[in-house]
């Protein structure tokens, strides 16, 4: 589904991605973790087409399309959808209008008709129970006076409302409690299925113990430096990064 | 490239929708302004002895006035003397209805989107119409009629109802309040009139359409709203002109007056022609709108979406004279490319227990200036006066400028004023947040622009509303990458 090969990536001229490589396929959870500033939430800035950073080497490749030529909201259209860690503030526009703006330009895009108001409440009301939503959240200001845990799991709702076949949930459990964190990882293990795939980034592993990744990347210095499996995740839950850090920065030395 | 300097880059103006024009046969006053020329226009008017030296009066204190400048926008001093004051569609005879009216001059509105034939308009909306310095219809006349409501043009209220015009022509604005009113005074051509008797609550909202088509014309209509006690009316005012290179002036007065627990809300929807991307041409808004709370619990209400003219000057204001009256002024104003607008309102507290409420919401894009200017006075018999204002300025790119210039005068130490002012910048992780829902750039600045307008937009009536939405779109078209 998703091909990475040898991104590399720079923000005003310094560069955060050095090489990045990763294949996702249909149905799999990939963990990216790391220590900060290693380059985890570039990489899903870039996948989404964040534009202060500036692709300057490789190629990834999106459902076959080349997914750096399309602009960030052609990507959207095509399936990919990114929770950010810090979901903006939009005053005066309710996230019910907010959504029904995106998704019917999403399903324009797509060749479907726009959904009428029925339908379209219909929908919101089938993936609230999903993530366990207050329809008076839905209705206020777009993130505007939202507690932490409101933010993030309206952006849950927005991506079960959207449907993608790539979901990236950037440090999706940061200001969460175990509350909230059991509620917005349920929603987005009840949105998994055999066509879609998700890549969480994130710091800790505690996440990690509710949504279950097939595979574990740790990201150093804008390079994939390990992989493996959950146990990876445990492993570094327990003994830290710096062993990881040790190991690279000693090979690079030699 | 960042989205910022996309906005700067990529600032074309839309071109604007209604800049054509329409050649038909016209009556004209020849160029210029003195004397003779008033009295021409009063001739051919048909008006009474009394209006015509009203006006005469107007153009002696005219004439020892000067034109202000301390309104925070800049541009080229207009000859007075080289512009037409009168030009009107030459019809065989005034029409009585609207099967009357020359179908060429029901054209021109249809091709605005504004329907004359009151079987097809959908919402009750009555509506005059002004082209140039003529009222050409006014609709659903009849069905007003049977309550006692009067609503026509200004001309035909001279001749029909001449005691409710003298007794209300001039007395919210006097002649002498200022240079375009004084100017208004004795050279204005048309407008509107209504009157609500006491107790009507008007069942359709009334609405007044200006249309600049002639060129060399200056635009100087009258509006005047009558309310008596216990009644109820919402008024609603749109307009806009052809594109043309030169700068076309309209200095028009509205007056609204308000009796012992009447009610007014007057909403304008201003698309006048902005001038091109590179400031040339457009309209000179030159505009004094003011109403009296005259009577006890009495409200008059403004909400204004400025989205024209090249240079906007215009402040609708409320005197408070009854007690507990109400004042509330909302204003959208949009500036892009070259346009300035200095806008905003007064709100004198004269009576006891008075309210004021002032929301204002500037958007700035391209090269424009922005301006809100706001006066709260409160006089010495004003006890328990409040007053809140809400000033927000929203900037697109960094070449634009937003500026507030609030005067608050308490004499009054009982009162409550509270002013709060915000200013912002489209950001661009607002759009590039919309951008990752699937919305195009295009439709997040509106989507962003309408969120920041809501609290205004809302008070406009639901078809306005709509309209005025879509126009907030228009003139940020292109404004960003």
């Amino acid at each position: 589904m998703l091909s990475i090969k040898n991104l590399h990536a720079s923000i005003e001229g310094t560069p955060i991605l050095r090489g990045i490589n990763l294949e996702v396929k249909a149905g799999e959870v990939h963990a990216i973790m790391g220590p900060n500033g290693s380059g985890k939430s570039t990489l899903a800035s870039v996948l989404a087409g964040r534009e202060e950073y500036e692709v300057t080497e490789g190629e990834v490749l999106f459902q076959g399309k080349e997914l750096l030529a399309l602009s960030p909201e052609d990507r959207a259209r095509e399936g990919v959808f990114l929770a950010f860690q810090y979901p903006i503030e939009i005053p005066g526009v309710s996230t019910t209008n907010f959504l029904r703006t995106a998704l019917n330009q999403v399903r324009e895009y797509r060749g479907q008709e726009p959904l009428d108001a029925v339908k379209f409440l219909s929908l919101m009301k089938e993936k609230m129970a999903l993530v366990e939503i207050d329809q008076k959240l839905l209705s206020r200001s777009l993130n505007e006076g939202f507690s932490g845990g409101e933010k993030k799991r309206n952006e849950i709702f927005q991506m079960a409302m959207l449907n993608p076949v790539l979901s990236i949930l950037d440090e999706t459990d940061s200001g969460l409690d175990i509350d909230a964190l059991r509620i917005v990882s349920n929603g987005v293990n009840k949105l998994k299925s055999d066509t879609t795939a998700t890549i969480v980034v994130t710091h800790y592993q505690r996440l990690l113990d509710y949504i279950v990744p097939d595979f574990v990347h740790v990201l150093y210095k804008g390079r994939i430096v390990k992989s493996g499996t959950k146990e990876l995740a445990l492993e570094l839950e327990e003994k830290g990064y710096d062993w990881i850090k040790e190991e690279v920065d000693s090979t690079a030395t030699v | 490239m960042s989205k910022d300097n996309q906005i700067l880059e990529d600032l074309n103006s839309k071109e604007y929708e209604h800049g054509w024009s329409v050649n038909f046969e016209t009556d004209e006053a020849p160029i210029g302004l003195n004397e003779d020329i008033i009295r021409w226009i009063s001739t051919k008017k048909e008006e009474p002895s009394w209006l015509l030296d009203w006006r005469l009066k107007a153009f002696k204190i005219w004439q020892g006035m000067t034109e202000p400048t301390w309104a925070n926008v800049n541009y080229l001093k207009m000859d007075l003397q080289a512009l037409r004051y009168y030009s009107a569609p030459k019809q065989s005879k005034k029409a009585k209805n609207i099967n009357e009216v020359d179908p060429e001059l029901i054209a021109i509105y249809e091709r605005l989107g504004i329907s004359l034939n009151e079987q097809k308009r959908l919402q009750g909306i009555a509506i005059d119409v002004v082209l140039d310095s003529v009222s050409v219809a006014t609709t659903f006349k009849e069905t007003l009629g049977k309550l006692g409501i009067v609503f026509c043009s200004f001309s035909e209220a001279v001749k029909e109802h001449p005691e409710l015009i003298q007794k209300y022509l001039g007395s919210v604005v006097p002649m002498t309040d200022n240079y375009y009113a004084a100017l208004n005074a004795a050279v204005f051509s048309d407008g509107s009139f209504c009157y609500i008797p006491k107790g009507v609550r008007c069942p359709m909202e009334l609405s007044t359409y200006f249309r600049i088509n002639a060129a060399n014309t200056g635009q100087f209509e009258r509006t005047l709203i009558v309310a008596d006690d216990s009644s109820y009316v919402s008024y609603l005012e749109g307009c806009t002109a052809p594109q043309r290179d030169e700068n076309q002036l309209h200095a028009a007065v509205v007056e609204i007056y308000a009796g012992a627990h009447a009610e007014v809300k007057y909403s304008t929807v201003q698309n006048w022609f902005p001038g091109d991307k590179d400031g040339k041409g457009g309209i000179y808004n030159f505009v004094t709108k003011r109403g009296i709370c005259a009577g006890d619990h009495s409200k008059i209400s403004w909400t204004q979406v400025e989205t024209g003219s090249a240079v906007t000057w215009k402040y609708p204001s409320c005197i408070l004279k009854g007690d507990y009256s109400i004042g509330e002024f909302y204003s959208v104003a949009v500036t892009n490319n070259y346009q300035q607008a200095d806008t905003g309102t007064k709100m004198i507290h004269i009576g006891k227990n008075t309210k004021s409420r002032i929301v204002s919401k500037g958007i700035s894009a391209g090269k424009s200036q922005n301006s809100y200017r706001g006066q709260v006075q409160v006089m010495k018999r004003a006890h328990n006066a409040r007053n809140f204002s809400q000033c927000d300025s929203l900037l697109m790119g960094n070449q634009c400028g937003a500026h507030t210039f609030p005067y608050i005068d308490i004499a009054n130490p009982s009162a409550k004023v509270e002013h709060e002012a915000t200013t912002s910048k489209i950001g661009e992780d607002q759009i590039f947040y919309c951008n990752q829902r699937g919305i195009a750039t295009e439709d997040a600045v509106a989507l962003i622009v309408n969120g920041y307008a809501k609290e205004v937009l809302n008070q406009l009536p639901m078809e306005f509303a709509v309209e005025a939405q879509k126009l907030l779109a228009l003139t940020l078209e292109g404004s960003v990458g």
